[in-house]
């Protein structure tokens, strides 16, 4: 099943229903890839709530998908990570990087509407 | 502790020639009879020799938690059990009484060296009482002293085993209720979250804590935690990188941590190690860490003007 992407204002919304393949993973990097241009967004929040187990795979496709988002203009955030999975991820040694993190869909809009608004703030400064 | 309950179980070099089994008895044929006379000696010399013993203990300001009176109790009972145990060849008895003592006296700050101490004194005193019976032939010493040896060594022996035994039961009865005095996560503001960590961080509490604080944060919604170790009273590379992974764990979940009540030692502990502290926020003491805290929350605390009190009564 493709993951269905939500445009909400300025930004992409990626709610994973269920847990994903592999290639299910490098479609949804690919679908955001060229709506991120297509839509314009200036930020993107992928939801994994629904996602128990979080592999090596997942990591690294979701720090590409920032990585590629960041060189199209929008921040991401990845939101709801349970607790169990968190504690995973750092016994088996995968991190996120530079990627952003927020408890919930609704934090990780407050924080992007945050990231939005510092950098209106640099560009006026400018 | 393994490493410890290892230590209880060496023996002394005599205590190997008599075999690991408990019910070994001592001694066989011959040494049989002269354990008997032994203990005939010792009978008879009851009164004198424990008093020399209670006298010699006191001379060497062994077991000062305890009054004169107690001293002697206990040394007139060590002191049946020992003859017991010559004449029976069994420990058992000796054993159940030495945990027993251990149980009474350990509470009352008695030390392992006074107790191998007095054991030791007793040895000595028999030893000695036996010389002088004995030492008009020399054949006869040597051949009692081979009895008396062996029995004595496995004697001194059981009551040390036993008092480290007790010791080490009390040690893991303690460590059970530290681990049972679970850490607090509470909430101080919205959104905020304080861990005060006191007593020693193991991988199992490590764990354990990490959990709770991750169900704290989703339970509580919380944007910040303060984790206090100013009750910690030591930091190895374990415990740090439980730390680190705690820290990255949180953050996960979207919440920055905030560590405070790094004291100097453990400081330089964490920078002789190496931890990465680029990913940590550190700030000195707790006050500190909640400022801080409230800072990043966009909290601000004022104080309230001694005419705004007034108004407000």
């Amino acid at each position: 099943m493709r993951v269905p992407i939500l445009k909400q204002g300025n930004y992409l919304i990626a709610s994973i229903q269920s847990a994903l393949s592999d290639f299910e993973l490098l479609q949804l990097r690919d679908d955001l890839a060229s709506q991120v241009g297509r839509f314009r967004s200036r930020g993107v929040i992928v939801d994994v709530t629904v996602l128990d187990v979080m592999d090596s795979f997942a990591v690294r496709t979701l720090r590409a998908i920032s990585q590629i988002a960041r060189m199209r203009g929008a921040e991401t955030v990845i939101v709801g990570i349970q607790p169990e999975v968190a504690f995973a991820m750092v016994q088996l040694g995968l991190t996120l990087g530079q990627v952003e993190t927020a408890l919930d869909l609704e934090e990780g809009l407050a924080l992007l509407e945050v990231r939005s608004k510092q950098t209106d703030n640099n560009d006026s400064e400018k | 502790m393994n490493g410890k309950k290892k230590d209880s179980r060496r023996r002394l070099p005599n205590e190997e020639a008599l075999g690991d089994a408990e019910d070994v008895r001592i001694g066989q044929g011959p040494t049989v009879q002269l354990l008997s006379e032994l203990v005939a000696h010792l009978r008879e010399n009851r009164t004198q020799l424990r008093e020399e013993w209670a006298r010699r203990i006191t001379e060497s300001e062994l077991l000062m938690a305890m009054t004169k009176e107690e001293i002697f109790k206990e040394a007139t009972a060590v002191y049946d059990n020992y003859v017991a145990v010559l004449e029976t060849g069994s420990v058992e008895s000796l054993q159940a009484y030495a945990r027993d003592l251990s149980e009474r006296i350990i509470p009352r700050g008695v030390e392992t060296r006074e107790v191998l101490g007095i054991v030791l004194l007793l040895r000595d005193v028999l030893g000695r009482s036996l010389f002088k019976k004995y030492q008009g032939d020399i054949a006869l010493l040597n051949r009692v002293l081979d009895a008396y040896e062996p029995a004595a060594n496995r004697i001194a022996n059981t009551v040390g085993v036993s008092f480290v035994q007790e010791r080490e039961r009390i040690i893991r009865q303690q460590q059970e209720a530290i681990r049972e005095l679970s850490t607090p996560v509470l909430q101080v503001r919205e959104r905020l979250l304080i861990l005060p960590i006191i007593g020693v961080i193991d991988p199992q509490r490590a764990r354990q804590l990490t959990e709770q604080l991750l169900r704290g944060i989703r339970a509580n919604r919380a944007k910040v935690v303060v984790i206090d170790i100013t009750g910690v009273p030591s930091v190895d590379s374990t415990v740090a990188n439980h730390l680190v992974q705690t820290v990255d764990a949180s953050r996960l979940m979207g919440a920055t941590v905030i560590v405070t009540g790094l004291s100097s030692e453990i400081a330089q502990t964490l920078v002789t190690i190496g931890v990465d502290l680029a990913k940590m926020k550190t700030v000195g003491d707790l006050q500190g860490g909640i400022e801080e805290a409230e800072r990043l929350l966009g909290y601000k605390v004022t104080m309230v003007t001694a005419k705004e009190q007034a108004s407000l009564k």
